[in-house]
């Protein structure tokens, strides 16, 4: 079956020759006229509209966004903040950083839309410390909406006032998490807090109720206003509306960023059609799904159980290419869409060094607060290092699992379950890989390696 | 006594045992009352809740109700209502008790949860007990013992953090014994409000720290090393002097202010090492200030008296001054003194046809656990009736007398009469009695001087600025050539033609319940170990100088408060 034709929704405009950032070049693509309507209307019918819509946040978690905006407290007399998360620090995304470089007055009208929806005075768009020019546009972007009467007082003469703050972060992955984001906002260390009971909806920002949504999905938001949520939940399959942005990375043909109808489109697809396939020469081995935190995936391996089509329950039977990119047919095969970051791997890639290369990261991400990560991280990063680097022995594969399996679930946040499920799932699929990796290590030895900090 | 409010009640299911508990009372106290242990590291009942070391892991359930109809769903098998039990194991202290919740602390995946987290924190800590200070009172060895699995599978390196940072003048800090659990950076921010620690680098490098520039000074300094669970914080004073189990626990009083905090005095053979708090919510909770930890120095002190006489010959002596100048005798006690040195000065007064005055003692005070009042027992003598009203900082009226002649002889019983505003010359006027610990400048110019007891050699009670009279015991034996106060003061009376009063506290507690109606119902050894409450409203209108502090406040706003 051929793969489907792409259809930008969110990603129109990104890489189109001639389009700029800047506000002149948005309106006479039709910008800020969604907002001009939303303002009009009544917030409760757009808030209404968005859970039509079924949208599912984009950040990675894929939690429906209109319930989210439904478990906001708006009877405590606190005001209403929403944050926009900038900080996408997944590795293998990057889908945010081009919005905001290349079509900021986008995230800006999906914001006001937003915060008109939720009665927000006052937004704050936390970027990532590692994006500085992001920044720096988006400061320029919003000084241009402001003097065109977009953000500010009186927005375009309703009465209704609201302002947007970029706020950067200092470089740490647990920003991302929305209540250490929280806490980085309010200039604290960014430890995650415990739910419950600060849940951001009820003590969020300032103990107050807070809305945290990813760039991607506010985009979706003005889509949502401007064509209706059930318009917006035609595209797609149900339960995953609205279209998809894939970041592949790896080793294809031609890796990018790739905008679909969710759930239309299966991994061969993806990975065989539009990114032209692996390199000459090679065969993919695996690939992680949605960021470098989501399960691993092995080519060659099958999928069967019962789902849900319509009302009625079918067989499945998928090999790794099969798989429909959606939430839901991921999560059912023991993965997650998660932020859409497709990472591939093909046969020159050693798993063990691949999992040495994902615990370096987790381990030096850990925010050290709660000890199950704080600990487990870093354990299975010495273990992966010195399998790599120095003695690697046959029981490192029973440890690293036993290890990993110690940490998720027992956590502040999900960081307990981003670091231990590519172990995890590492040893899992490729558990003889670690075990013949003493013997590997013998006949070819990485010699120049980088040694892992 | 007012019934307490009835609180509302809430029913929990703690591994089987149903119970009612406050609303608001989370697991892990719920599950004490039951005498359930769920072990925890970072959470401390009068902290805020961070739920960061995962140790009260347990698991949760609720009862099943119908969605639709909210009606319960039983369960066939047990004919009572199912339990929906959260496949993930919760936190105890983060979680509050809500009616109906089922709690499990003993199954496979408590156990499971409990021996992970054991294991982690071990992984990168020293495991130094052997030359640990903390060993012996170590939370981390107590739940490792009871809760780990005994045997560790680490075999990379360890991390490298700094072994022995002075954090101020009495904390020293040795950072790879850290398991990171905050009590040290919370109880600073939201008890001392000195927020001056914090944790710096990431992940399992986090380091305990003070911020630059910042110091960990504040007099309530080392309550940090007694919350902390492990041996990272450790008193510079204590450090390396003693182990733990060696020590002789005693339940005494912190003598330094009216606020009257409890502690425990930790001592051997006759030598005291360390005073550390005990808990009473309703005077000090779980703290104690850095200065009442260094009062026991005063036991061993180089200014100590001892005397060179028998107790008979120094009594012979006091009563010839006493016969050589009836009615023209003053007596000084002290708001330092016991209840029941109070009493007897009271009688010594009384004998000698004078009446007794006391010096009082003012400072700043700090909101917390120190006050205004730097005397201990002040309302210890309005309760006795050593004196009616509230002393004065300078005995004005006893200089004018002495001038004037109309005094002759001086008891002073733990004062220093020189500190007290007495001239040289005015002490050199009168033949002074002195009963006191340590010399000065009143012992030095004393006809008779009784060397007695510091507060760590003797019994009796006390009572603070609530009016709670408060135990506080012997914790070493008496200094040599020293006398316990109450027998030097027993032997006075009777020298002075006084009645004949038992020097024993059981004994005289009887003559203290007889003749003073504030205690006529106690008896020392019936008196809670958090001390009781008396009936003030006798002294009601009497202008106290505290200002508020820790689970204090004024009857009335104070002198200090209203003048300022």
């Amino acid at each position: 079956m051929p793969a489907p034709e792409q259809r930008r929704l969110i990603f129109k405009h990104i890489d189109e020759p001639g389009y700029t950032n800047d506000i002149g070049c948005y309106l006479r693509n039709g910008g800020y006229e969604v907002l001009k309507k939303a303002v009009a209307r009544k917030p409760e019918e757009l808030i209404d509209e968005v859970k039509k819509s079924g949208l599912r946040g984009r950040g990675g978690a894929g939690f429906p966004c209109g319930v989210k905006w439904g478990l906001v407290d708006r009877k405590s007399g606190k005001p209403i903040y929403l944050i926009v998360n900038a900080d996408e620090s997944e590795p293998g995304t990057f889908k945010d950083r081009y919005i905001m470089h290349q079509d900021p007055h986008q995230l800006i009208e999906g914001t006001m839309i937003s915060c008109f929806a939720n009665n927000v005075k006052q937004a704050y768009i936390y970027i990532r410390g590692e994006m500085p020019h992001g920044a720096r546009i988006l400061e320029k972007a919003i000084a241009e909406a402001r003097a065109a009467n977009f953000v500010g007082p009186n927005i375009l003469g309703t009465g209704y006032s609201c302002e947007i703050f970029v706020h950067r972060g200092a470089g740490a992955y647990i920003c991302g998490e929305e209540t250490g984001l929280i806490e980085s906002l309010e200039g604290k260390r960014a430890n995650p807090r415990i739910k419950p009971p600060y849940f951001p909806a009820v003590l969020g920002l300032y103990q107050c109720p807070t809305i945290v949504n990813n760039v991607e999905t506010l985009c979706h938001v003005k889509y949502i206003a401007e064509h209706g949520g059930a318009e917006y939940a035609k595209i797609g399959t149900p339960g995953n509306t609205g279209t998809r942005i894939f970041c592949v990375s790896g080793h294809v043909q031609r890796p990018g960023y790739y905008e679909f109808p969710a759930g239309t489109i299966t991994m061969g697809q993806l990975l065989n059609e539009v990114c032209g396939g692996p390199l000459p020469g090679r065969k993919f081995k695996a690939v992680i799904p949605g960021g470098s935190s989501a399960k691993i995936l092995r080519f060659g391996e099958r999928f069967k159980g019962k789902r849900k089509v319509g009302t009625e329950l079918v067989d499945y039977d998928w090999g790794v290419e099969d798989v429909p990119m959606d939430f839901d047919s991921l999560g059912m095969i023991g993965t997650m869409g998660g932020s859409g970051g497709v990472i591939v791997m093909d046969d020159t890639v050693n798993m063990v060094e691949a999992l040495a290369n994902i615990n370096a990261f987790y381990s030096h991400e850990s925010c050290g607060q709660c000890t199950p990560c704080r600990e487990g991280s870093l354990w299975m990063k010495k273990i992966t290092s010195r399998m790599v680097h120095g003695q690697a022995r046959n029981e490192d594969a029973a440890l690293l699992k036993s290890v990993a399996d110690q940490i998720p679930g027992r956590t502040i946040c999900a960081f307990g379950e981003a670091c231990s499920w590519p172990t995890q799932s590492f040893i899992a699929k490729f558990g003889d890989e670690f075990k013949q990796y003493p013997e590997t290590k013998k006949t070819a030895k990485p010699v120049d390696a980088v040694a892992l900090v | 006594m007012i019934a307490p409010a009835k609180p509302d009640l809430v029913t929990v299911n703690i591994d089987g045992q149903e119970i009612a508990v406050p609303k608001g009372t989370n697991v892990i106290e719920a599950a004490r009352l039951v005498n359930v242990d769920v072990p925890h590291y970072c959470y401390h009942p009068k902290l805020s809740v961070v739920g960061n070391c995962r140790m009260c892991l347990i698991e949760m359930g609720m009862p099943a109700v119908d969605p639709a109809t909210k009606a319960p769903i039983m369960d066939p098998a047990t004919g009572k209502q199912k339990i929906n039990w959260i496949p993930r194991p919760q936190i105890g202290c983060g979680t509050n008790v809500s009616p109906g919740l089922h709690v499990k602390t003993t199954s496979p995946m408590v156990k499971d949860a409990r021996e992970g987290v054991m294991e982690f924190l071990l992984i990168n800590h020293p495991l130094d007990c052997p030359i640990c200070d903390q060993a012996g009172e170590c939370k981390l060895q107590e739940q490792a013992t009871g809760y780990g699995r005994g045997y560790s599978r680490f075999v990379e390196q360890k991390n490298v953090k700094p072994k022995r940072t002075q954090l101020g003048p009495r904390v020293t800090l040795d950072d790879e014994r850290c398991i990171l659990c905050s009590r040290c950076i919370r109880f600073s921010k939201e008890i001392a409000k000195d927020d001056v620690l914090g944790f710096v680098d990431r992940g399992s490098y986090s380091t305990l720290t003070c911020y630059p520039g910042k110091k960990l000074e504040n007099n309530y300094s080392l309550n940090t090393v007694d919350i902390c669970p492990v041996g990272a914080l450790t008193s510079t004073d204590f450090r390396f002097k003693m182990r733990v189990w060696f020590l002789k626990q005693t339940n005494a009083i912190d003598t330094e202010s009216s606020v009257g905090a409890n502690t425990v005095v930790w001592s051997r053979e006759g030598t005291i090492y360390r005073i550390t708090p005990r808990r009473n919510d309703e005077v000090n909770d779980t703290w104690l200030a850095d200065s009442a930890r260094v009062l026991y120095k005063a036991v061993k002190a180089a200014d100590r008296l001892a005397a060179t006489e028998t107790i008979e010959a120094l009594v012979a002596r006091a009563a010839a001054l006493f016969k050589s100048a009836p009615g023209a005798i003053a007596v000084v006690g002290s708001g330092r003194s016991t209840v029941e040195e109070q009493f007897l000065t009271r009688h010594l007064a009384h004998a000698l046809k004078s009446s007794a005055q006391l010096v009082s003692r003012v400072g700043q005070g700090d909101k917390l656990l120190i006050s205004a009042d730097r005397n201990p027992n002040v309302r210890g003598a309005l309760v006795t009736g050593l004196i009616k009203t509230l002393p004065t900082q300078q005995l004005t009226d006893l200089a004018a007398q002495i001038d004037a002649g109309k005094i002759k002889v001086v008891v002073a019983i733990n004062e220093d009469l020189a500190a007290a505003g007495l001239t040289a010359a005015q002490l050199a006027k009168v033949s002074i009695v002195y009963l006191g610990a340590h010399a000065n400048a009143t012992s030095a110019a004393a006809k008779v001087v009784f060397p007695t007891l510091t507060v760590f050699e003797k019994s009796g009670t006390l009572v603070n600025q609530q009016f709670r009279i408060q135990k506080t015991l012997k914790a070493v034996p008496a200094a040599a050539g020293a006398t316990d106060d109450l027998v030097v003061l027993s032997l006075l009376v009777a020298a002075a033609g006084g009645a004949t009063l038992p020097a024993e506290l059981a004994a005289l507690w009887k003559v203290i319940a007889a003749e003073v109606p504030a205690l006529a119902a106690m008896t020392f050894t019936n008196l809670p170990e958090t001390g009781l409450v008396l009936d003030a409203t006798a002294f009601a209108a009497l202008p106290f100088v505290e200002g508020d502090s820790l689970h204090y406040k004024p009857a009335q706003p104070s002198v200090a408060a209203a003048t300022a």
